[in-house]
């Protein structure tokens, strides 16, 4: 299945009750299976830009490899040949790199210029996704590092990120700062990205309970952002990704203002409606005060999408260059 | 503004500490920031540590211990108003950042857990007895669905974690039963301390029929999955339904809803996958 028809995705942000204006970002591009949302901070306006600054690199620099690359998915074998196991997700990619690899009789990847590199390439296929957010989310950190530097009412903007990129059954998420990516995978929601904040720290460390978090003044205070420094380190991790999950990307304006209680039964009750469920998260985070900006970006796993078996091919094509 | 400890002993105020330090001390010994030169304070009795606006109390093995709003603790994040003691001594804190920015954070648990007002007036008198012959006429004819309308919701109540109004507590002991909800609800309401209401939809018709749910959670799904769903959400000025998924919208009092989610007033009747339900208050 085609990663368009694969995926489900519906993005909203809304600026609150109390801001003037919205400093979130959002950016989709179910072409690519790339969803990226930004959270800005800095005087004025500043915030709105670092964070449009973020999630425009990413998404045009991100699409621009992976749509422009040369297509080289012809020479290998056909998607159908690989993915007829499909009955079940692929969890080993070594698996599917077998599969790449079985001689039929045709044109091999053994007998293509390019097949130590895609075999190297398919193992360690997540690695092409993960190194494409990290090098992106590093650009993206360089330009709004430099509009700050070179700006003065720029100076000292900087922005979270969270993105999702949808591969090969998988997803690669990376994220800087404190907004976040859930998922609902049967009727539980769990939190898949790690906060780069404060108080998630002091949790980490034992010095506060969760339960106690609630209470903390320090709410917001990141400890990493995009733009700030010269240098960004993004944290990266890929999951496997099954039929029916659905991940919800969120600025902190949701999850400080909704418990994830009523996140949890928010998006299974209306899992069928994703554009009713992300007004209806929104419209929460409204009724309980949105004292903040609130930004979704909802992904539903309608289907596989193993098989673009080009996808890896066409970035080690750019790899190789 | 730096938070702050305020010494004192049998009430009377002896001295202000401002909690400017990562770190403060509190002992009987001189070095200490908060020094109480006192037998029953251990020499390094326990120590505050301040980030930003939060600030976290240990006690350092100290030999009589402490006790915050007459607990004993080892370990306590402290909040304002705070009442620290030692031996006879007593420190209450203070965090004045508190009263800037948290009354926002206590407004937001008062809205999520607030009982819902009704959001419209009372219904006219005869609406009831609409109902009613409604309620009959539908006897006699046999639902065109067999399927039960399956609630997709929880509608246990759950506990608030939070202390919450008395509805909320009171509401629990009545899970979904059948038939006779207007003595359920009649002897419900004596049990309330203070009566509240809790909105309630009844099944009208087909198997569910004379099943209550109480809609005590943000959000209830009703209907059956893949063929008609709505949901009612539960907000500040009252509760609202929306169409979820389904070729055909739900009814409600024979109106089709939109795309746009419609507030409902007491009594309503709701049909949907060929099932009719009734929306009220009770209690």
């Amino acid at each position: 299945m085609k990663i368009t028809e694969a995926l489900e995705i519906f993005s909203q942000t809304h600026p609150g009750m109390v801001r003037s204006h919205n400093e979130d970002s959002v950016a989709c591009e179910p072409a690519c299976g790339l969803v990226v949302l930004a959270d800005g901070m800095g005087g004025y306006n500043a915030g709105e830009v670092a964070s449009g600054i973020a999630v425009s690199v990413v998404v045009t620099e991100v699409s621009h490899r992976l749509l422009n690359a040369s297509p080289v998915e012809r020479v290998y074998p056909h998607p159908d040949k690989t993915t007829s196991h499909s009955t079940k997700l692929s969890k080993d990619d070594s698996q599917v790199a077998g599969y790449n690899l079985s001689p039929e009789g045709e044109r091999t990847i053994a007998s293509s210029p390019l097949g130590g590199g895609l075999r190297r390439g398919l193992k360690n296929g997540e690695e092409l996704g993960v190194s494409l957010l990290r090098d992106n989310i590093q650009k993206a950190n360089a330009s709004i590092f430099h509009a700050a530097q070179s700006q003065p009412q720029y100076a000292g903007m900087g922005t979270t990120i969270v993105s999702g990129l949808f591969y090969d059954n998988r997803v690669a998420v990376g994220h800087v700062g404190d907004s976040r990516m859930y998922r609902l995978r049967g009727e539980v929601l769990e939190t898949i990205t790690r906060d780069h904040s404060l108080l998630q720290e002091q949790i980490d460390r034992g010095m506060i309970s969760v339960e106690d978090a609630r209470l903390s003044k320090n709410k917001n205070l990141v400890t990493r952002a995009v733009g700030i420094d010269a240098d960004v380190e993004a944290e990266i991790h890929v999951y496997d990704v099954l039929l029916g999950d659905i991940y919800l990307l969120c600025s902190d304006g949701l999850n400080d203002m909704v418990e994830d209680e009523d996140i949890q039964s928010t998006l299974y009750a209306l899992q069928s409606n994703l554009p009713l469920a992300a007004s209806q998260l929104i419209q929460m985070a409204n009724d309980n005060g949105g004292r903040d900006n609130v930004s979704v970006i909802l992904v539903k796993v309608k289907g596989k999408f193993a098989v673009p078996r080009g996808w890896p091919a066409k970035l080690l094509s750019w790899f190789e260059k | 503004m730096a938070a702050k400890l305020i010494l004192s002993m049998d009430g009377a105020i002896i001295k202000e500490y401002p909690l400017n330090k990562e770190r403060m001390t509190i002992g009987r010994k001189a070095h200490n920031d908060i020094a109480i030169d006192n037998l029953a304070v251990s020499g390094e009795h326990a120590a505050i540590v301040t980030i930003l606006h939060d600030s976290f109390l240990e006690d350092m093995d100290s030999t009589n211990g402490l006790e915050v709003n007459g607990k004993p603790t080892k370990k306590h994040f402290l909040q304002n108003n705070d009442v620290i003691e030692i031996g006879k001594y007593k420190l209450k804190y203070i965090n004045d950042q508190v009263t800037q920015t948290s009354p926002a954070d206590f407004e937001k648990t008062m809205v999520l857990r607030a009982p819902v007002k009704q959001a419209t007036p009372a219904p006219t008198a005869n609406k009831p007895a609409e109902m009613h012959g409604f309620m009959q006429t539908q006897a006699g004819i046999k639902p065109t669905h067999e399927e039960a309308v399956e609630m997709t919701g929880k509608f246990e109540a759950h506990q608030p974690t939070v202390p919450a109004a008395p509805a909320q507590a009171a509401a629990p002991a009545k899970p979904a039963q059948p038939a006779k909800p207007a003595v359920s609800a009649s002897a419900a309401a004596p049990q309330a301390g203070a009566p509240k209401q809790v909105a309630v939809v009844q099944v009208l018709t087909g198997p569910n029929a004379g099943k209550e749910l109480e809609l005590v959670k943000n959000l209830t799904t009703l209907g059956k999955p893949g063929m008609q769903v709505a949901v009612l959400t539960r907000r500040p000025q009252g509760f609202f339904i929306t169409h979820v998924e389904g070729e055909n919208f739900p009814l409600v009092n024979g109106q089709a809803l939109t795309n746009q989610a419609h507030q409902l007033n007491e009594h309503d009747v709701i049909e949907l996958a060929g099932v009719k339900m009734e929306f009220y208050f009770k209690g």
